[in-house]
């Protein structure tokens, strides 16, 4: 049980770094800019964080498995574009607000279909997870481009984009839709048997096949369920625009893994959590966000990004290492 | 007891076949003769795939097979072939390189740019140094340092795309006197009749060949790839072979941005974005391991080819550009299919 | 239980089980059947078929002829879970556990009790854990990360396993591979509570004393087929080897002729390495055999890696031949005339994908050019010359040594480095995990090379080995050298009164 590992507030720290981290910018950008500090401005970090975020939370699961899912982005393009496309469909056109309901719904069971497609072809075939999804990012991305003829649709109906921008009580329901996906996902890995099943698949998959996990059907389940998340993704993604763009989520896949990783997800599976990963995409919003904010053009913080994720790896290094008796190998 | 050791795998070897049989068509007559096709394909597969989607595509299109067809296909194979060629050598030496594209777009602009500032000589002298830099930096930060290869070369992508965009400001960049420049020999000029990129892509494609076929220094990137622990036991300098592949990585993309510039004579600043996904899908259908150890050259160059030829056969015969996207993502899974089916002998993996 | 033991029906029965695998016939007609209350040692070496009927036992194999009884009732068991609630359990060689789960988790993993929902219950988890490690007297607790034990903690927690089902028998794959000798003792003594209780033991080893200290058979397996059984306390270790092997074999101690050494080869003062070893002294001649005898842990393989430019000490000098050198990489070493075989020939030993040539002209590929590049002529001189001198059995030089047994993998190895023609030649572990054929030819090969004048350092766990090859021995304990024998004084009892730390005030 994760949260019974917990001993102090200084351990728990060591374990996940990525919150000490997610403080020191945080009051970085308070002192350096004046218009950080502010509600208005953190409800804008939680919905900028979700799109991202909601993808991470499917993806800690498929890494912890030792798996990859590399298809999101073209998956949240393809969910977004069924999404605003059904709905604007003549035969939905007298169901007034309801017609959201089929595009939500088709842009749904299409990444979950994609997801199991992945899933299932891992399972059957055996091929990495790297290579059928990498494969499947080309494939999806061209599928898009196909079924949009490269064109972008706008939503009809302003009850789908005011449901992007609307508010739950104080927070922005897109905020509060990640914040409780993001608990039932915690839920979903720290307390039941799949979640648990996860860490013993991707941490030794012998061990759980001898044990009678069916491995195959649980790895197909991890990539639904990052299916789903990254249409999830593509429909909020799309309310906030009140669009459609086939390109939309390029290099999503990029900054999902940089934040699942930062917030300390092995690469090789066996470990993570979904705490981490909250961390990590907090971290990249935060960053992203107080970068906007103090006028850094859009160009450094791709620079940034990437010298932050490979610095982390770095230091991740520097700390398992074992000192000057160990073997150079 | 030795001898029974010896005599398992070669017995071993028919019997999988047979075993590779039996699965694609669930038990029956016939045996022999599938035990011949599933043995083919089981070793073969890449060369039997290429001459199954020419005949196809030829029987669809009278025009695909003829020589200026042809010809056409392999000269625009030819940049993300010789950049398909030091990612090759980067995957045996047991890495990726996923920041080749991103290093494209750079190398592309830098070489464009600069060639109305500084001459072409110049600007391609100092395109060379700065790719080979952010190749010493993959190579520094996977060989040396030991970092895993995917996040450092996925972070590089990142960086890279963001350097680009603060040389360039975010305009895109183009040569004026196009057709004053001796540039423009790379892209749009002939050697002997031959469009330039080919002669680049097979002059790249036989040295890289020799190179990993019969130097010592291929030798060692094949045992570094195969078993890095193991290669160091026997005195190889694994961080100097390792920063050695992605330096021939990058020099692999500094020679497609100069015929992608000259080709272009302008550059947009993601003009190389997706370029990994190419490349890497080449790689892969040649029958490279993305665990290193194993691949050759010479199946890169006809991997690529493949994606060139179905790519124009798709468009000959009157699909969307696009749709050569989901063929490849279907070629590609079952190409690495079919090879991990035959080494262990069946079709499905055990996985319960 | 008792009922059963009482009317001699077997709590595990296997009869006339055949196992085919493409081309290869791994099973033929075995016969083997295990008591409540029994140890029963199975034996045999590399490819005699024993993990395959381990396997089979288990439920991960299906065997295609022959029937298996539990407790005198015909089963079929698909998996390792249905034979688990048959109360068939195997603990595993490489341990098969999760190291970022807890320890509960581990114990009840693929059967974690659940709640509605899907939630895990981990109160009756953690209290039914707990119960089962108080049986086991383990020195933790449920809610421990296993990444975090010890081995034999970890194998502590394997065995826990075992017992949440209502074992009828227990299968242990080489347990002692990895575990000092104390742990062994708390691992017998596992053992014979389990036998106490009416388990049936299957117990797999190479490790003859362990064999004759626990087991009450001992079956012997080779090449697939059954030779035997004997019980234990009529029969000789001699006796089990020839039914292994065929034939008898004299492992006994070397006759020691005179042996001729020459000039002092290697030098090492005071060497130390941070807590792996520490003042590590001692000369090495050209002509004799150094063996270094020690426990797992204790530093050997440690000092060899330093020798060879793959850990920096952090104290001490080394001198070659007169003269104080550093070596600062393997290729440095291999320069310096010092050759390792190394401890793991899978891991450190080989690229198992290469062909059996490539790997072992690898350390010197380099030199063996005409022009830019690599002569093949040259390369396939030296194979061919180590194939016949080596004796390595394979069909070609096109071969992937994966594909070889472990014995003419070993050869490939040692090949590599006598192709280097070094002067110092250090061999760790020359015979782990290869049959006894080639266990012999290896340790003559080693006397062999002495003999013509190479320096030799010999690191092994077994002391029938080292007290065979070594002309002198240095007994290691805690990464000290806590004694020196020379062959003529060393008794086995000294040897291991030595590494076992009793003799801990005699430092030499």
């Amino acid at each position: 049980m994760a949260d019974t590992v917990i001993k102090s507030p200084v351990r728990w720290l060591a374990a996940n770094p990525i919150w000490g981290f997610i403080v020191l910018i945080f009051v970085f950008f308070s002192f350096a800019n004046p218009y950080f500090f502010a509600l208005q401005n953190f409800q804008n970090i939680l919905v900028q964080t979700s799109t991202i975020g909601l993808i991470a939370l499917g993806m800690t699961l498929v890494m912890i498995n030792g798996n990859i899912d590399l298809s999101v982005g073209a998956v949240v393009a393809l969910a977004a574009s069924l999404c605003v496309d059904i709905q604007g469909w003549e035969m939905f056109a007298d169901w007034g607000n309801w017609a959201i309901a089929p595009g939500v719904i088709a842009a749904l069971i299409a990444g979950t279909a994609l997801g199991a497609l992945n899933g299932f072809i891992v399972w059957k075939t055996g091929v990495d997870a790297f290579i059928v999804t990498l494969g499947a990012m080309l494939g999806v991305r061209g599928l898009v481009f196909v079924y949009t003829k490269e064109q972008s649709f706008f939503a009809m109906n302003f009850a789908f984009s005011d449901f992007g921008s609307s508010n739950m009580g104080p927070l922005p329901t897109l905020a509060v839709l990640f914040l409780v996906c993001t608990a039932a996902v915690y839920f979903l890995l720290a307390r039941t048997v799949h979640g648990r099943n996860t860490y013993a698949v991707g941490g030794n998959r012998s061990a759980a096949v001898n044990a009678g996990i069916r491995v195959g059907p649980h790895m197909l389940i991890n990539f639904m369920i990052v299916g789903f998340f990254a249409a999830l993704a593509g429909v909020t993604l799309s309310s906030q625009m009140g669009a459609a763009t086939p390109n939309l989520g390029t290099n999503y896949e990029l900054w999902v893994i940089t934040s699942v990783v930062l917030g300390g997800t092995k690469l090789n599976g066996g470990a993570g959590t979904i705490l981490g990963t909250l961390g990590g995409v907090l971290a990249i919003g935060i960053l992203r966000n107080g970068m906007n904010l103090m006028q850094v053009p859009a160009f450094y913080v791709l620079v940034i990004l990437g010298t932050i994720l490979i610095a982390v790896l770095l230091l991740d290094k520097q700390l398992n290492r074992k000192g000057k008796e160990e073997l150079r190998v | 007891m030795a001898n029974f050791h010896v005599e398992k795998p070669v017995a071993s070897r028919g019997q999988q076949t047979a075993r590779v049989a039996r699965d694609i068509r669930g038990g029956g007559m016939n045996r022999d003769r599938w035990k011949t096709i599933a043995s083919v394909l089981a070793r073969q597969g890449i060369l039997v795939a290429f001459a199954l989607f020419l005949i196809g595509f030829s029987i669809f299109s009278d025009r695909f097979l003829s020589p200026e067809n042809i010809l056409s296909v392999m000269r625009s194979s030819a940049i993300i072939g010789v950049m398909a060629l030091g990612v090759t050598v980067v995957v045996i030496g047991g890495n990726l390189d996923l920041s080749v594209g991103s290093m494209l777009s750079f190398s592309t602009v830098l070489v464009v740019d600069l060639h109305d500032k500084i001459g072409p000589a110049p600007a391609i002298g100092v395109m060379l140094v700065a790719t080979l830099a952010l190749g010493a930096v993959n190579g520094l930060l996977v060989g040396v340092a030991r970092l895993n290869s995917l996040i450092v070369t996925l972070g590089m992508l990142s960086a890279i795309q963001g350097l680009t965009l603060i040389y360039s400001g975010g305009k895109n960049v183009d040569i004026v006197n196009q057709d004053q420049t001796w540039f423009k020999i790379f892209g749009r000029g002939t050697i002997a009749d031959i469009p330039t990129p080919i002669v680049i892509f097979a002059v790249g494609a036989i040295l890289l060949h020799l190179m990993m076929a019969y130097t010592p220094f291929g030798r060692r990137i094949y045992a570094t790839g195969g078993n890095a622990t193991a290669a160091v036991f026997s005195g190889v300098r694994r961080s100097r072979v390792v920063f050695l592949t992605y330096l021939i990585s990058a020099s692999g993309v500094a020679i497609a941005a100069i015929i992608l510039g000259s080709r272009v004579m302008g550059s947009q600043n993601n003009v190389g974005q997706g370029y990994e996904l190419q490349v890497l899908a080449g790689v892969i259908l040649g029958g490279t391991s993305l665990l290193g150890g194993a691949g050759t050259i010479w199946k890169t160059v006809i991997g690529v080819l493949i994606l060139g030829f179905i790519q124009n056969g798709l468009l000959l015969m009157g699909f969307e550009y696009y749709v050569q996207w989901l063929v490849t993502w279907v070629v590609i899974i079952l190409a690495v299919w079919l090879d991990i089916a035959a080494k262990r002998g069946r079709l499905l993996s055990p996985i319960a | 239980m008792s009922d059963v033991a009482a009317t001699k029906i077997p709590a595990l029965q296997l009869k006339g089980i055949v196992k085919t695998f493409p081309g290869v016939r791994a099973l033929d007609d075995v016969t083997f059947d295990v008591r409540a209350g029994e140890v029963h040692a199975l034996l045999g070496e590399n490819g005699a078929g024993k993990s395959t009927l381990m396997k089979v036992l288990a439920g991960m194999y299906q065997p295609d002829e022959g029937t298996i009884e539990i407790e005198g009732t015909p089963v079929t068991m698909r998996t390792p879970l249905e034979a688990k609630r048959r109360g068939v359990v195997l603990i595993h060689q490489e341990l098969s556990l999760a190291e970022e789960m807890t320890v509960a988790e581990n114990i009840y993993l693929g059967e974690l009790p659940r709640r509605s929902l899907g939630r895990v219950d981990w109160k009756t988890l953690f209290a039914k854990s707990e119960e089962i490690l108080k049986r086991l007297n383990c020195g933790f607790g449920p809610k421990d990360r296993v990444g975090a034990l010890s081995i034999a903690n970890q194998q502590m927690v394997e065995i826990a396993r075992a017992l949440t089902v209502d074992a009828k028998v227990v299968i242990f794959d080489e347990p002692t591979a990895s575990l000092t000798d104390a742990e062994k003792v708390v691992l017998f003594e596992i053992i014979n509570d389990l036998k106490a209780r009416g388990v049936g033991i299957v117990y797999i080893s190479h490790r003859m004393d362990e064999i004759f200290t626990l087991a009450d058979r001992i079956s012997v397996l080779r090449d697939g087929g059954y030779r035997g059984t004997l019980v234990a306390g009529d029969t000789t270790e001699d006796e089990v080897i020839q039914l292994m092997i065929g034939r008898s074999l004299d492992l006994s101690r070397r006759q020691h002729a005179e042996v001729k050494t020459g000039e002092v080869a290697l030098k090492v003062e005071g060497l130390s390495c941070g807590k792996l070893f520490q003042d590590v002294s001692f000369e090495l001649r050209e002509g004799e055999v150094l063996g270094f005898y020690g426990l797992v842990g204790a530093g050997r393989t440690e000092i060899a890696e330093t020798l060879f430019g793959l850990r920096r000490p952090t104290a001490g000098t080394i001198e070659i031949d007169g003269k104080e050198t550093a070596i600062h990489s393997p290729a440095d070493a291999i320069a310096k005339g010092i050759s390792l075989v190394p401890e793991s020939r899978k891991e450190q030993g080989l690229v198992l994908g290469m062909n059996c040539r490539d790997n072992i002209t690898l350390p010197q590929v380099g030199d063996l050019t005409s022009g830019p590049f690599v002569s093949d002529g040259a390369e396939i001189a030296i194979f061919d010359q180590y194939r016949d001198t080596l004796k390595i059995k394979t069909p070609s030089w096109r071969q992937a040594v994966g594909n070889l047994s472990g014995g003419n993998q070993q050869k490939i190895v040692i090949g590599k480095w006598l192709a280097m023609h070094p002067r110092i030649l250090i061999v760790d572990e020359p015979t782990r995990g290869i049959d006894v054929g080639s266990k012999s030819e290896i340790h003559d090969l080693i006397r062999e090379l002495a003999r013509s004048g190479y320096a030799v350092i010999v690191i092994s766990s077994e002391m029938p080995e080292v007290l065979h090859v070594s002309d002198r021995i240095l007994a290691m304990y805690h990464g000290r050298v806590i004694r020196r024998f020379t062959a003529e004084e060393v008794t086995e009892d000294s040897l291991v009164a030595a590494i076992s730390g009793i003799e801990q005030e005699q430092v030499a």
